[in-house]
């Protein structure tokens, strides 16, 4: 157990489903921007969380892993440092994740995507859903959506995977990799948020499930260079999108032609990690 | 007696970084500041420190990368200058809120916009709140030996320091410095360093009273690197003074306060005028925070403050020392790179002595405004 019972977490939520994952690493440190994870770990002096926590500025997680990661190093001890970032988190620390990814620096960044900034009461990302109304999107998401872990693996960097909290024996393998590994690690969670998408609070792990069967998530790895789709992503065969979409509050507004048009770019998407699996 | 070599105020701050031996070094290129973290770099390139020496994107990662290392227990090292320092703004408060040790130097220059790359202190001011110790020297060799005592003072206190040099009038101005035989004790560990064994989470949300302690027991701390800094002055091969030095005060009527660099300068015009008879001195700070106020209280005469800052009409330490004294005088000048020569300052001061200077001036020297 890395998250102890009665933290402040909602009801059904995904990243406190995901904590879960960093009991299998190795001398665990988890370094926190501003977020929902801040308001789960506890008030000071209190911890929820088992394990050493460091709150950071909300745009600086990465800078400050890799500092601790080599304070520690010049001191000979040994830590896995886990940057556990949110969506939100990513925009606003961009510019220091990819020099942490070009240094390929000695820490484990854990993207918690609930796909929107929940803490501040669900406001539109770079990874919010397109068309996914939120606070900032009242009519539906415009812009594109960010695919860091497919930027993240262009750095050429040791090891990068997809997760989802639907499939927690996949993502707690690929941690238990990331552990092994030096190096810049990297994995992001798809984490379908309750209160900030609008579906039923017992129903997280059945929403992240549809993502992956419909393909709006798509589980890969990049290890040794080498692209591979999951064998969860694999076997799962493309459908149920409308319903996936349809069982949130944030995308019911969609018309028949917007779920053709997210179809079309679901499947683009597809076909490009098919595509890299085949280099 | 140390080795003497001929340095700028950037190398004079690298040589003593280097005998601080920090473990871990992370900056960004910012003129005039540049020439610092370059020999840094060739010193840990070729072995000469044995420091980590992090190419970063930017200032915000610089002092973040330094944030992470120090709560490790490691020594910290950085510089920057205006718009870089800025960038970082955020950072710093965590840095002191979190009650880290480290040093950072920051050769001072004009913020933008409109664009200026040169010397003045509006830069170096910002810090005034953080809880940051700021020192500012006068010359490269008080830049070196403050530089080895920030890291000691710092340590001994928990907080950050930041050693202040006027861009170009010191960055890139070579003299003779004394490579000082001195030796920092190891950086002793806090109870709050994070290791994975640590049991506690470290900066977790607090709300209300928790908060008002946490900067209640750094403003006190604050308070207490005022001794702290006389000690570590006073067992130094030089002694400064303290957080002050007194420059032909103890029979002064008229009294400059002053910080930085051109305080040389000012030195020289206070020395002609006492040639004419005038008895004037200056009280020189080194320190901004914490702020000397008792050095302050205790001076006798007529007051002039000479600013390098504004802050609304007023120069910055013109306000600082109004909240001490009453009816000083207050003139701002020198922004930019604008430089004021020894006569500069006699003309200035003779107008101070005679009484014709305004409360508050912004003076623009023989230039037309
Ligand atoms: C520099 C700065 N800007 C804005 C904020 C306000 N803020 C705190 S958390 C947050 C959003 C967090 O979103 P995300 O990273 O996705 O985490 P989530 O709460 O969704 O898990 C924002 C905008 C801040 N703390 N610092
Ligand atoms: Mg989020």
């Amino acid at each position: 157990m890395v998250l102890l019972k009665g933290n402040a977490s909602c009801q059904g939520c995904p990243h406190s489903i995901a904590f879960k994952a960093l009991s299998y690493l190795e001398n665990p440190i988890v370094l926190m921007p501003a977020g929902c994870s801040t308001v789960i770990a506890g008030l000071h002096p209190n911890s929820s969380l088992e394990i050493p926590c460091v709150h950071v500025p909300f745009p600086a997680t990465p800078a400050v892993s890799y500092g601790l990661s080599t304070g520690l190093k010049k001191r000979g001890i040994k830590a896995n440092v886990v940057a556990w970032m949110g969506d939100g988190s990513v925009d606003i620390s961009y510019s220091l994740l990819t020099g942490s990814a070009l240094r390929n620096d000695d820490i484990i960044v854990i993207v918690v995507d609930n796909e929107a900034y929940m803490n501040t009461g669900v406001q539109s990302s770079g990874t919010t859903f397109w068309k996914a109304k939120t606070t900032t999107s009242p009519k539906g998401k415009r812009e594109e959506r960010r695919d860091v872990a497919l930027q993240m693996a262009l750095h050429r960097v040791p090891y990068v995977a997809t997760a989802s909290i639907g499939y927690m024996r996949d993502f707690i393998k690929k941690v238990k990799k990331a552990g092994k590994v030096e190096g810049f690690r990297f994995i992001h969670v798809h984490c379908p948020c309750p209160p900030g998408w609008g579906f039923e609070s017992s129903k997280t792990v059945e929403i992240a499930r549809k993502a992956i069967q419909c393909r709006a998530w798509i589980l890969w790895e990049y290890e040794n260079k080498k692209f591979r789709i999951s064998n969860i992503s694999k076997k799962a065969r493309g459908n149920g999108l409308k319903d996936y979409l349809l069982s949130q509050a944030r995308l019911r507004h969609l018309s028949d032609e917007d779920i053709e048009e997210i179809r079309r770019r679901i499947e683009e998407e597809w076909k490009l990690l098919e595509h890299l699996e085949k280099l | 007696m140390g080795q003497k070599k001929l340095l700028t105020g950037n190398h004079a701050i690298a040589e003593a970084v280097k005998i601080a031996k920090p473990d871990v070094i992370a900056a960004y290129p910012i003129t005039p500041q540049t020439p610092i973290v370059e020999k840094l770099a060739e010193m840990t390139e070729n072995g000469e420190l044995d420091a980590e020496f992090v190419r970063v994107e930017s200032e915000y990662a610089a002092l973040s990368v330094i944030l992470g290392a120090i709560s490790a227990g490691a020594r910290g090292f950085t510089a920057t200058s205006s718009q870089g320092l800025l960038y970082m703004y955020e950072v710093c408060w965590w840095v002191a809120g979190s009650r880290l040790p480290m040093v950072m130097a920051i050769a001072t220059r004009a913020i933008g916009a409109p664009w200026n790359i040169h010397g003045d202190h509006n830069d170096i001011i910002v810090l005034r709140d953080t809880g940051w110790i700021i020192g500012m020297v006068e010359n490269a060799q008080e830049a070196f030996d403050m530089t080895l005592q920030a890291f000691k003072v710092s340590e001994e206190v928990s907080l950050p320091f930041a050693v202040g040099l006027d861009g170009f009038q010191l960055t890139h101005t070579a003299e003779v410095v004394e490579i000082r035989d001195y030796e920092l004790p190891k950086r002793k560990l806090l109870p709050h360093t994070i290791e994975p064994s640590s049991k506690f989470a470290l900066n977790a949300v607090t709300s209300g009273i928790p908060k008002l302690k946490a900067r209640h027991e750094q403003a006190k701390d604050l308070e207490k690197a005022k001794e702290i800094i006389k000690e570590v002055d006073k067992e130094f091969p030089v002694s400064y003074g303290g957080l002050v030095e007194e420059y032909k005060l103890e029979d002064a009527d008229y009294i400059v306060v002053m910080m930085g660099g051109w305080c040389g300068d000012a030195k020289d015009a206070i020395d002609l005028l006492r040639k004419d008879g005038i008895q004037i001195g200056m009280l020189r700070l080194r320190f901004l925070r914490p702020f000397p106020t008792k050095e302050i209280e205790k001076l006798d005469g007529n007051i002039l403050v000479v600013d390098r800052s504004n802050s609304d009409y007023r120069g910055v330490l013109g306000l600082e020392v109004s909240a001490i004294k009453n009816g000083i005088k207050n003139v701002i000048t020198g922004f930019g790179g604008m430089e004021l020569d020894t006569q500069d300052f006699v003309k200035i001061f003779k107008k101070f002595v005679n009484n014709e200077i305004k409360d508050v001036e912004w003076w623009y020297g023989s230039a037309e405004r």
